[in-house]
């Protein structure tokens, strides 16, 4: 999978397969609610959470509302300070623009801070491809670097490796390393961080993603828990900041409001541990910092999300708690999603970026449990936007024939009372005679995605509205 | 249309059967409609089909519009409207109202009707504040929280205040007993094998508890989990939360003869 050739069509097959992969399945397991009991703790410990939620929607509806205003606002700051804001309509304008400053730079080796933005733009390979080698900083995007992988989670991109198949990875591409070596967590770690830092020092480009961008101020923020980030910006001479349009925030006060849920919802920190702001290139004045700084700023569809019933979705904060909540995303992981977002967030923004014709499967992969955007937040109504998308495909006449004849034909059925009736006592009669006396039914013609994996119950007999009927409309 | 009965000043109370109860497990009505006359209401059931939430969750809105109309019109004249399934509820409620938002002559009726409608556990604590039933059941029970109940219309302490006030039960709570259960309506069907790992892990924590009775409130729900559990020959019994309050469990557990 990459981000430019995305599997999502073949959704059913992937999670056939992720179903089926033992290793996916034991780092589901593990991954299982650890994400969920810390949220609830740090939200607990945290009497106004819910009320900063709203200040946290509000503030950003409001920026979606004057995004034109904020985002001039802040590409004038960047500029003042001495940087430089290029615009990128698509994916593939921004991998043009960052290979002509790597290009411009001299870059041989280009080192990542985590960014969502460049795996939606699909920078690594990209980058290889022209003779550049990216290097991945953050701990779990340099195992799924190692090991040829997109991240499977937005915020963990490698929560579905476990420890035995790092611990392997670790022997193989580690191999000026003692073999005999004992490896666990701890090590696992002091490992990367040993053999990354050698790296920092030889790269002529750091790009990093934002988690939100400051029209008042011009900065750039990310928000990191290995100080991975603060490296790849500021050890080399030139800084790439990619980020889409969307992360725009009005002030520092609300990039303040921003981060008092954003670490709560997705690790449950009260705060990441390293939240760093940046201002553009070194000053005379600094000590260090990088001599250029480069902001892309990518479209790639999301201006076209506004003023339709897509736009809250812009309001997203990337913290993962959805997907962490998700018990579909808990069953299959993230690669089953078939391109670069996950989870309902996923399943929302992949139709309006790739289109519903490539991503319509997401927002049908879903039960409308509704825990989604009872965590989000950002208050993103989620099963709201995935009904709008199944709704879209209706109209579009994607939803498959059967389940479009299906649904005309109950909704014709369900709007004639006395057919209804007699179908319903001649569907209660018929199934129960096919249970043949048991309570239960092992298989139903045409009914096997029930019947592949449990018993169909049989009806007990009778309609209720005919035995109520025939009671005298009253219960005894 | 007088607002109660015109002799007893009992509350007209229309019972909103569901689809699934009235064709799979009729049961499940009788029983609300004895908690409900137990409760001091005269139940009527207007003749009624399917609320359409099989087609608004399709993308079916005309579908699910034309449905709703019909609904409206059927439940229209009572002073409440109850619903043993809080998905079939949180459809009249929470939906109806946002599916004839743009219809000038049916958005009015359709939040009147939202206004009146509750789930019947709700309804019976929330709204007439019973806070315990006579009925007698020794079993050790799980109760598992269907999704649009819990989320949609915060249904959580409802069904266990009242279900601690049946004698003879003993209520074990099962982990994630917030999780879905991989059920929801059409997807069980059009998404398989993530549905049966989802029912699998549910099962895991109902057999986790110990409990020989599986309770919730929504029947699309039990069936799946029943299907499963027997499917896995577990000897956990499904039931609907109101059978066990309304003491009607002579008849079999879902599934069961």
């Amino acid at each position: 999978m990459s981000a430019l050739r995305p599997t999502t069509p073949r959704f059913k097959q992937n999670v056939r397969e992720a179903l089926a992969n033992e290793n996916i399945q034991a780092a589901m397991r593990n991954y299982g609610s650890g994400f969920v009991n810390k949220r609830a703790a740090a939200r607990a410990a945290m009497a106004e959470f819910d009320d900063i939620r709203d200040a946290a929607r509000d503030l950003k509806n409001h920026t979606l509302a004057n995004l034109d205003l904020y985002l001039a606002r802040y590409e004038a700051e960047v500029l003042e300070a001495g940087g430089h804001v290029h615009w990128a309509e698509t994916a593939e304008d921004a991998r043009r623009i960052v290979l002509e400053i790597c290009r411009d730079a001299g870059a041989t080796t280009v080192n990542k801070g985590k960014t969502m933005i460049s795996e939606e733009c699909g920078i690594n390979d990209w980058l290889e491809e022209n003779g550049i080698r990216p290097v991945e900083t953050d701990l779990g995007e340099y195992i799924i670097q190692l090991r040829g992988e997109t991240p499977s989670h937005i915020i963990a991109p490698a929560v579905h490796v476990t420890v035995p198949e790092v611990d392997e990875l670790f022997r193989e591409k580690h191999a000026h390393l003692d073999a005999g070596r004992r490896l666990d967590h701890a090590s696992m770690l002091s490992e990367a961080r040993a053999v990354l830092r050698e790296k920092y020092f030889q790269a002529e480009v750091g790009i990093t993603g934002a988690n939100m961008l400051i029209a008042e101020t011009g900065q750039s923020v990310i928000v990191t828990n290995e100080g991975n980030g603060d490296l790849s910006q500021s050890l080399p001479k030139v800084h790439i900041v990619m980020a889409s349009l969307e992360k725009v925030v009005p002030t520092l006060e609300d990039a303040a409001t921003v981060l008092r849920v954003l670490a709560r919802s997705a690790t449950g920190q009260e705060m990441s541990v390293y939240t760093t702001f940046s201002a553009g290139p070194k000053r005379d004045t600094d000590p260090d910092g990088p001599e250029e700084y480069h902001v892309v700023l990518l479209d790639n569809g999301r201006t076209n999300m506004l003023g339709t019933e897509f736009q809250e979705m812009l309001r997203c904060i990337r913290c993962g708690a959805c997907m962490n909540h998700c018990p579909v995303y808990q069953a299959v992981g993230g690669h089953a999603y078939g391109w670069v977002y996950p989870g309902p967030m996923g399943a929302v923004l992949t139709p309006s970026l790739i289109g519903v014709e490539t991503g319509g499967q997401l927002p049908n992969a879903s039960t409308f449990c509704g825990r989604c955007e009872a965590v989000c937040p950002m208050r993103i109504p989620l099963p709201k936007m995935m009904r709008h998308w199944r709704e879209r495909e209706f109209e579009k006449r994607l939803t498959p024939s059967a389940a479009r004849w299906g649904l005309a034909f109950w909704r014709a059925l369900a709007a004639r009372p006395g057919l209804y009736r007699m179908a319903t006592r001649m569907g209660a009669f018929g199934l129960r005679l096919m249970a043949m006396g048991k309570g239960r039914l092992a298989k139903l013609p045409m009914g096997g995605g029930w019947t592949d994996h449990r018993d169909f119950p049989a009806p007990q007999g009778g309609t209720f509205q005919s035995r109520w009927k025939a009671m005298g409309g009253r219960r005894r | 249309m007088p607002a109660s009965d015109a002799f007893s000043g009992a509350p007209r109370v229309a019972l909103l059967v569901t689809c699934l109860v009235d064709m799979m497990r009729p049961s499940v009505a009788f029983a609300a409609a004895k908690l409900l006359e137990n409760a001091g209401c005269a139940v009527e059931v207007p003749e009624q089909t399917c609320c359409g939430q099989p087609n608004y969750n399709s993308g079916d809105r005309a579908g699910a519009q034309a449905l709703a109309r019909q609904m409206i019109s059927a439940m229209e004249g009572y002073d409440n409207v109850v619903v043993p399934s809080g998905s079939c509820a949180a459809t009249v409620i929470k939906d109806y109202p946002q599916i004839l938002a743009d219809d000038p002559e049916w958005a009015g009726r359709a939040r009147a009707l939202a206004d009146r409608t509750h789930e019947i556990v709700s309804f019976l604590t929330d709204v007439l504040g019973i806070e315990a039933v006579e009925a007698r059941f020794p079993a050790r029970a799980t109760y598992h929280d269907s999704c649009s109940g819990l989320r949609s219309l915060g249904i959580k302490d409802q069904p266990r205040r009242l279900l601690a006030s049946v004698e003879g039960l003993e209520l074990a709570e099962m982990a994630d007993a917030e999780v879905c259960c991989g059920f929801g309506g059409m997807f069980c069907v059009k998404y398989p094998d993530i549905s049966n790992k989802m029912v699998g892990n549910k099962t895991g924590n109902i057999d986790g508890t110990g409990a020989d009775l599986l309770l919730a409130g929504d029947l699309g729900c039990l069936m799946n989990m029943g299907g499963k559990l027997s499917r896995e020959g577990r000897l956990v019994k499904a039931r609907h939360v109101v059978e066990v309050l309304a003491g009607d469990t002579a008849t079999p557990a879902i599934g069961e003869t």
